[in-house]
């Protein structure tokens, strides 16, 4: 198996509907933080006493439609990016699925119906699962496996998967805020790992990976640039997973001032005096000091943001030839990072409705993946060609 | 003086050395609160609520003369063990709404919650001390009730609901039975209080937050009680 690998549009194809399910599963978790009704189900993995997939769907009200419709997708994702994987294996796949995977879910169905209280709906499920798997065997697809980067890339995915599903099961269980946090900040890897796989597999991706991508960029500088940025996005997403997990609800409750001035008095007096201000019927913790300083530096932050990636997306359009498809992207990707600037103060102004607050989230992974995926791209067009040859635009991928 | 009258006056005065007096007192809101907002409700707590007026926000409940309810008011440092009684105090779920919004405990003494309503609910605890553990209990529609208990005191232990994230109550654990929550009026009554010298607390959950610091005086509790007025100053 080499690192060369043919395009295989289903594989793409289905690499980018898991990213896109992804997304959607960030936004319904970022409604569930934005509306507070994450421990709206008390159990895990059960929804109720009931298996998760048998829970009545007339009882799913309240935060209890929005916590359970978030672990159904993400048990939705959870099974793509299993599909994505055993597919990356080619042919391989089909051994998997009827020697390993369905014998497996069959034990564990024969388990749950012998044990001493019978686990029906547990039995079930697997036994449905077993069966899905062994019939899905006998119709695989008989393609080529993929390069071995996107194999482990997407093994990698399967391990991510359920890590962050036992996370977001560990938050319910343990009461504990820092690890919504972390299952935050994992939601957002997972979804720039799925990305890359959509990349990869995609036609651009395979000529890359072939080293049949020829070269815009002289130098790395420009992909380093944007990885020094990813982490400073990054960052500023922990930030905000930080702020969203105190659920005290807006620290500052305006914008572009703070408490009406530039930098807000965070003495004793004023945040008792804040805290009296604040009636929403979410009955937010109250706010501290530290409340308002992490409030603060993720407005800083968001201003350095776009000050380092102007400043980078005005340097590679000056370095790129005009009009190129990659300087293209950089500006929409800069435009993306003005329009979550903006989502950010609309979420001040609209006093963090959930919805606003939500979309908020959307466009900040947005912003993550999409200039994550630049700078995977911009390291390639840098590599595929030594330094000092100049490359004729015509070229030009 | 006939023996009689003698020994009648003598056994009240030990009565009243056994049992105290009353603390009374009534707390006044100085300042103009704010807009109390409306609960977002959602289509199945608004057919399941049978009670009368709009759902609100209960952050500053007072009336026309200023008197502040649900202010809780007790006695600091009170010496001595006392046994959790034996009944539970109860908070129910009415209408997709706690009732009552605050109330208070013996630490050690059982808190039932139950749910009156034709609606799933679940109830979680937020202690903001270490050691009072935190629960989250699922609760079916017109379930049975749900048992809590709490063993160290905390101002305003919050019980929520988070599949309608409006509901909450306020639960005050505390070591002795010396407290009383203020009623509709702003007055409140401390029952049965023993003689002697005592610093007095009245806390608000909104005016006093974050750290729950409240007004406090001294006052000294004789065979007539004591009276012990506050004003809970909102004024900037």
């Amino acid at each position: 198996m080499s690192d060369k690998g043919a395009y295989n549009p289903r594989i793409h194809w289905f690499a980018v509907v898991t990213a896109v399910a992804t997304l959607g599963l960030i936004g319904v978790g970022g409604i569930v933080t934005s509306k507070g009704v994450g421990m709206a189900v008390p159990d895990w993995p059960s929804t109720y006493g009931y298996n998760m997939f048998f829970f009545p769907v007339s009882q799913w009200v309240g935060g209890i439609f929005w916590e359970h419709s978030h672990r159904l997708m993400a048990s939705g994702v959870g099974l793509l990016t299993v599909l994505l994987s055993v597919w990356t294996f080619g042919w391989g796949g089909r051994k998997f699925l009827r020697f390993f995977l369905a014998p497996l879910l069959g034990i564990g169905s024969l388990l749950c119906f012998v044990v001493a209280e019978p686990q029906i709906q547990d039995g079930t499920l697997l036994g449905g699962l077993a069966g899905l798997a062994l019939g899905t065997s006998f119709f695989w697809p008989r393609c080529q496996p993929s390069p071995r980067l996107i194999q482990r890339l997407s093994v990698a995915a399967v391990i991510g998967v359920i890590g962050q599903g036992v996370l977001g099961g560990l938050r319910v269980q343990l009461f504990l805020d820092d690890i919504g946090i972390v299952h935050a900040a994992v939601a957002q890897l997972f979804l720039v790992l799925l990305a890359s796989i959509a990349l990869f597999t995609s036609r651009w991706g395979a000529a890359a990976l072939g080293r049949g991508v020829t070269t815009t960029l002289r130098t790395c500088a420009l992909g380093w640039g944007l990885v020094c940025l990813m982490v400073l996005i990054f960052g500023q997403l922990l930030l905000g997973a930080t702020m969203r997990h105190q659920h005290a609800g807006l620290a500052v409750p305006d914008f572009p001032l703070a408490y009406g001035k530039i930098w807000p008095a965070t003495d004793e007096a004023s945040v008792s005096a804040a805290n009296l201000d604040r009636v929403d019927p979410r009955e937010f913790n109250p706010i501290t000091r530290e409340h308002i300083l992490l409030h603060m530096a993720h407005r800083v932050t968001a201003l350095v943001i776009f000050a380092v990636a102007l400043l980078l997306v005005v340097g590679a359009t000056k370095m790129l030839p005009r009009g190129h498809w990659f300087a293209n992207l950089l500006i929409l990707w800069f435009a993306l990072i003005c329009v979550q600037g903006l989502m950010g103060a609309a979420t001040v102004w609209s006093k963090k409705a959930a919805d606003i607050a939500t979309l908020h989230v959307v466009f900040g992974a947005l912003t993550l993946v999409l200039g994550s995926l630049l700078s995977t791209i911009s390291f390639c067009l840098a590599q595929a060609v030594p330094r000092r040859v100049s490359v004729s635009v015509g070229s030009l991928p | 003086m006939s023996a009689r009258l003698l020994a009648g006056l003598i056994f009240s005065e030990l009565m009243v050395g056994a049992f105290g007096g009353d603390i009374t007192g009534k707390i006044i809101l100085k300042g103009e609160p704010p807009q109390e907002k409306k609960l977002p409700l959602d289509p199945q707590c608004s057919a399941a609520r049978k009670i009368a007026g709009q759902a609100t926000t209960r952050f500053y409940v007072t009336d026309a003369n200023g008197g502040l309810a649900e202010v809780f008011v007790s006695l600091k440092a009170v010496d001595g063990k006392f046994d959790a009684p034996s009944t539970p105090v109860i908070l129910d779920q009415v209408g997709c709404e706690y009732k009552p919004y605050i109330l208070g405990a013996l630490a050690g003494q059982k808190i039932v919650v139950k749910n009156s309503d034709p609606v799933f609910h679940n109830v979680r605890t937020t202690p903001r001390v270490k050691e009072n553990p935190e629960f989250n209990k699922a609760q079916l529609p017109k379930g049975r009730d749900l048992d809590f208990t709490y063993k160290n005191p905390e101002k305003f232990l919050r019980f929520k609901c988070d599949v309608h994230p409006w509901m909450f109550a306020y639960v005050n654990i505390v070591s002795h039975p010396y407290f009383a929550i203020s009623g509709e009026d702003g007055s409140y009554t401390i029952k049965d209080v023993p003689p002697g010298e005592y610093e007095i607390e009245a806390v608000h959950r909104k005016a006093h937050a974050p750290k729950y610091v409240g007004l406090t005086k001294k006052i000294t509790v004789g065979a007539d009680g004591a009276v012990a007025d506050f004003v809970v100053d909102i004024t900037k």
